[in-house]
């Protein structure tokens, strides 16, 4: 069986690989165009260190073939930073030290940006159970509670 | 003259005693005598960290000692 | 100790690789690739207990793009052990964990491993392996691995330490321990009450968000590169070298970024595999493990049963304490059951105890160390029982515990005499603390509990290196979980008076600084950081020198004040020069500026924590959800608040988790049924509340600035305080973990 041809947009550029049919857009997105930042921690859709926003939808990306974005327009955790600068979202997580071993953090910034799209003036509880589709074992949830809260309040203030 | 102090299942290589003073300068004599009078402590001794006045070490046979020196020897234990 | 005062210690810039990890720039395990490499896969037993007769590869390697297959024929036993530091390192049964040879011991053991062009063709060549396997009955649990007619793992197993009486050979019980303090039967025989009862905790893994990855190349030269997840590359380089029968110098280790540890990255499982696979195909080798793999056949900890016994005087004062310490240590010997027997009643006077503690084989992985290994589960017991007698005497919790605490120069009941330690602080602030006295709602409990755990120091190297432009960059050999390299910029900054922003802290491979022991031990930020410390002041040294060249005085002319070279006495005409200014002068007035140190420095002062936890139980379910938590814990001295703030927040999570959510459920065959994120359900963020920390700084003697270790102490009080707070909430005292909904219905049902 051949591979697939797809034409897709990844943060905003046009892009195209090829995979297998039953390749994931995960392994697409890592392994084809060397886009890293999304992890694989467990291929299940659980943890959510995969996630990406695919036509304005938080999806993990593992559980999303590689050829279901054909035409479609993808948002990675490198799609989020503002040319130069940080997203709010970005920066307040460094603020907050709502990372140790950073390896969720990417899934949590792509979740939070979908949130704060969604609701931009979330309560703690509506932010908790968004973000219960990120797993940390570091952190407790604590910080990057904090740290969400915090940009949203900024991106009210200055919409990003 | 050191003072050694043997934890729980040492004292039976050493007749009973837990407490047993040794001249030594450094830590490395100080196992040495101790396991020449108690041949027995040999063998679960090795790999057993070494507290010296408080100060727990894993592996210092050239470290100095004092006079009153109070050794304990204490099972290693592995952080995560 | 310290009347200094603190510029940089202390404060709370954002991290030096903060921007990389927000980006999703920054390489883990699985993140690199390499020119012409090739995937490796691992094949893994299905039975939990076998002999393994013979392994056919012939089919696996026909298939077309495999281009290595290796078992254990390829990697030979090795008979040795690293005296690593901690506890030794026996390298055979890593190296035989690694790759089975004669037996496979637990489900998923690895027998197999295949590289191949694409994953897909390693996995399928995998299942082209043929094993011919002698199954066995294999041993589940601690009660059946000691039955008079058990199935023994391992027939040359002899029990280490001193066997209690009337043990019998073969065995499974690989070793035994004992402390000892005073006359436990006049002991118990003076108390006012005696309470006594069997605890049971389950094996739980340290659930790292990312699986262990790495990628190995083999030179035609003889030497292997490897780029790997771990907590310790030098651990790494070691073990490999003792497992292959290799030199250490012909393998260089370069770190990743590490997503998370917590001891289960300390062990090697793939590296040994990808080297010898690259060796074999003459190609890189990645391998990276599935979230089932990591589940099945990595190091989770522990489960045990722990029957222990308190008496007390009608005052609340401990007379003795007697314990029985079970640990299952997996398939191979290991579990941290001496740990256990040492921290358990380390946070009070006791005068009468003895403690035994017993390390025994299990069909179950290897298991490895999780945050203060050995302490959760035997300080559960403790401070369960603790709580139970000052209920009974009708004691104040804080009173109960303050009135036994140990203090400086108290006796640990492994022997020395505790140095500056801050229980009796942290207990005192958690009696003043809004926390203690919140009214609770319906259905609410309250509980509290103590935890102790060790500080590792050992061995840590570290460079300080001056830039023209009087910046600096700091190197060590310690992966960085959990803001370390942001801690040591801190400090150079501190010592050279510069701003944090100009130090540049990165983490080398093992051949580009000197040899250092692992990220883990709660050691980083006090061990490391002593020698970041001294390499620092090493380079303020040179500048005092270059100074007085440029002055031409002696260097004994030469002070040193916030970050400037100033002139005493004698050359008391000249201005300061501050570092930038001295620095680009390096050329001129000897060259470049290098610091550097190296120290071993002895375990740090140990770790106090005391504990809040209110939790509600939803009785119509059996729903527990913790509603408020406070963490106290005497920190020595925080370097960066907000790095110590979420290890202690981490910990708790871990803790709570280990009460209330996560277990390996095992079928009667050994093999593990819940071996994904689904339903090993670890706390999500809609799980906990926000997680209050207090940090008390009573400082640590042996470091120039006062840190001790604080990493692991916060995983140890939550199994108990949960507990604790369980009784308060429902009247019940479960002295079994885990305390999902079902058990809690059936207690709560069980109890009226």
């Amino acid at each position: 069986m051949s591979k697939l041809h797809v034409t897709t947009t990844i943060n905003g550029q046009p892009a195209e690989f090829l995979c297998e049919p039953h390749e994931t857009l995960l392994t697409a997105l890592r392994d084809a165009l060397g886009l890293t930042g999304s992890k694989e921690g467990c291929t299940t859709g659980d943890c959510g260190a995969c996630s990406v926003i695919m036509d304005g939808r938080l999806v993990p990306s593992c559980l999303v073939l590689a050829g279901e974005v054909e035409g479609r327009s993808v948002t990675t955790i490198e799609g989020i930073a503002q040319g130069e600068r940080l997203h709010p979202i970005q920066q307040k997580f460094l603020e907050h030290a709502a990372l140790q071993c950073g390896v969720c953090t990417p899934g949590f910034i792509v979740s939070a940006k979908a949130l704060l799209d969604a609701r931009p003036n979330p309560t703690e509880q509506e932010t908790r159970y968004w973000l219960a589709g990120n797993l940390c074992r570091c952190t407790g949830y604590d910080k990057i509670i904090r740290a969400v809260l915090d940009a949203a309040g900024d991106m009210r203030k200055v919409p990003a | 003259m050191a003072r050694v102090h043997l934890p729980g299942g040492l004292s039976a290589h050493t007749g009973g005693l837990e407490c047993v003073d040794v001249d030594a300068t450094r830590v490395g004599e100080l196992i040495l005598d101790l396991t020449l009078r108690f041949p027995g402590l040999a063998e679960p001794i090795r790999g057993m960290a070494i507290a010296i006045d408080g100060e727990i070490y894993n592996d210092a046979p050239y470290h100095a000692l004092r006079d009153d020196s109070e050794i304990y020897f204490v099972p290693p234990v592995a952080g995560g | 100790m310290t009347a200094r005062t603190f510029r940089h210690i202390g404060t709370r810039p954002i991290r030096h690789d903060g921007a990389d990890k927000v980006t999703g720039r920054a390489n883990y395990g699985a993140d690199l690739s390499l020119p012409g490499m090739l995937h490796g896969v691992v094949l893994r037993s299905p039975h939990a207990h076998a002999r393994i007769l013979a392994i056919e590869t012939s089919r696996a390697e026909a298939v077309p793009g495999v281009r290595a297959v290796i078992t254990g024929r390829d990697i030979p036993e090795n008979f040795g052990s690293i005296a690593l530091g901690e506890a030794p390192f026996d390298t055979h049964d890593i190296g035989d964990n690694a790759l089975a040879h004669e037996k496979a011991l637990y489900h998923g053991h690895a027998v197999a491993a295949v590289a191949a062009t694409t994953i897909e063709i390693a996995r399928a060549a995998a299942s082209l392996i043929d094993v011919a396997y002698e199954p066995l009955e294999p041993v589940l649990d601690i009660t059946r691995a000691i039955a008079p007619d058990a199935p023994i793992l391992d027939a040359g197993l002899e029990t280490k330490g001193r066997p209690a009486p009337g043990s019998k050979s073969p065995t499974n019980i690989a070793a035994r321990m004992e402390l000892r303090r005073g006359d436990i039967v006049a002991g118990f025989a003076a108390a006012d009450v005696v309470v006594e009862r069997e605890f049971r905790t389950q094996m739980v893994h340290q659930g790292y968000i990312e699986p262990h990855a790495c990628v190995a190349r083999w030179g035609q030269d003889g030497q292997a590169v490897l780029w790997s997840t771990t907590q310790g590359p030098f651990l790494v380089r070691d073990q490999c070298a003792a497992i292959l029968g290799m030199e250490p110098a012909k393998i260089k280790v370069t770190p990743s970024e590490i997503g998370g540890g917590f001891g289960g990255k300390i062990p090697v499982y793939l590296e040994p595999l990808a080297i010898a696979l690259s060796r074999k195909a003459g190609r890189p080798v990645k391998m990276v493990m599935t979230r089932e793999d990591v589940f099945r056949a990595t190091g989770p900890t522990s489960g045990t049963i722990v029957r222990m016994k308190l008496g007390a005087k009608r005052d609340g004062t401990l007379v003795a304490a007697s314990a029985s310490l079970w640990y299952e240590a997996g398939a191979y010997r290991g579990s941290p059951s001496g740990a256990g027997a040492m921290c358990c009643l380390a946070a009070y006077n006791i005068p009468n105890f003895f403690v035994e503690a017993y390390d025994v084989l299990v069909n179950k992985p290897k298991v490895a160390a999780y945050r203060a290994p050995g302490s959760p589960m035997a300080t559960f017991a403790t401070e369960s029982l603790v709580d139970e007698i000052a209920r009974t005497l009708g004691l104040d919790a804080v009173e109960m515990r303050l009135k036994n605490a140990v203090a400086e120069g108290d006796h640990a009941p492994y022997g020395p005499a505790y140095p500056a330690i801050g229980l009796k602080e942290a207990l005192e602030a958690a009696r003043r603390h809004p926390h203690y006295t919140a009214p609770l709602a319906p259905n609410q409990g309250r509980g509290m509990a103590c935890g102790f755990w060790f500080n590792a120091g050992l061995s840590s190297s570290a460079t300080v290196m001056l830039h023209g432009d009087g910046s600096a960059a700091v190197t060590t050999g310690n992966p960085d979980i959990g803001g370390t390299r942001v801690a040591q910029a801190l400090m150079v900054a501190e010592e050279l008076g510069i701003p944090v922003e100009q130090v540049r802290p990165s983490v080398a491979d093992t051949d580009s600084v000197g040899y250092t022991d692992v990220t883990g031990g709660s050691r980083v930020c006090y061990a490391t950081g002593m020698a970041v410390i001294q390499a620092a002041g090493d380079v303020r040294d040179q500048l005092r020198a270059r100074a007085a060249r440029i002055w031409n005085v002696a260097p004994d002319q030469v002070g040193w004040e916030q970050g400037r070279a100033v002139a005493l006495d004698g050359a008391a005409a000249q201005k300061p020069l501050t570092v930038a200014q001295l620095a680009a002068e390096m050329g001129r007035t000897g060259g470049p500026i290098v610091g550097r140190a190296a120290v071993n420095v002895p375990m740090a002062g140990p770790g106090f924590a005391v504990h809040l936890c209110d939790l509600e139980v939803d009785k119509e379910t059996g729903r527990t959800t913790v509603v408020r938590y406070t963490a106290i814990q005497d920190v020595g001295m925080a370097v960066h608040p907000s790095f110590v703030e979420g290890q202690m927040q981490g910990g708790v999570a871990q803790g709570i988790g280990w009460a209330l959510n996560e277990e390996y459920i095992f079928d009667a065959g050994g093999v593990m049924e819940n071996a994904g994120f689904l339903d090993y359900r670890m706390p999500v963020a809609s799980d906990l509340p926000m997680i209050d920390t207090v940090l008390i700084e009573v400082p640590n003697p042996q470091h120039p600035y006062g840190v001790k270790g604080v990493g692991e102490v916060p995983i140890v009080p939550p199994l108990a305080a949960v507990a604790n707070a369980m009784r308060d909430a429902t009247g019940i005292r479960s002295t079994t973990l885990l305390f999902s909904s079902p058990r809690v219905l059936e207690a709560l049902a069980a109890g009226d």
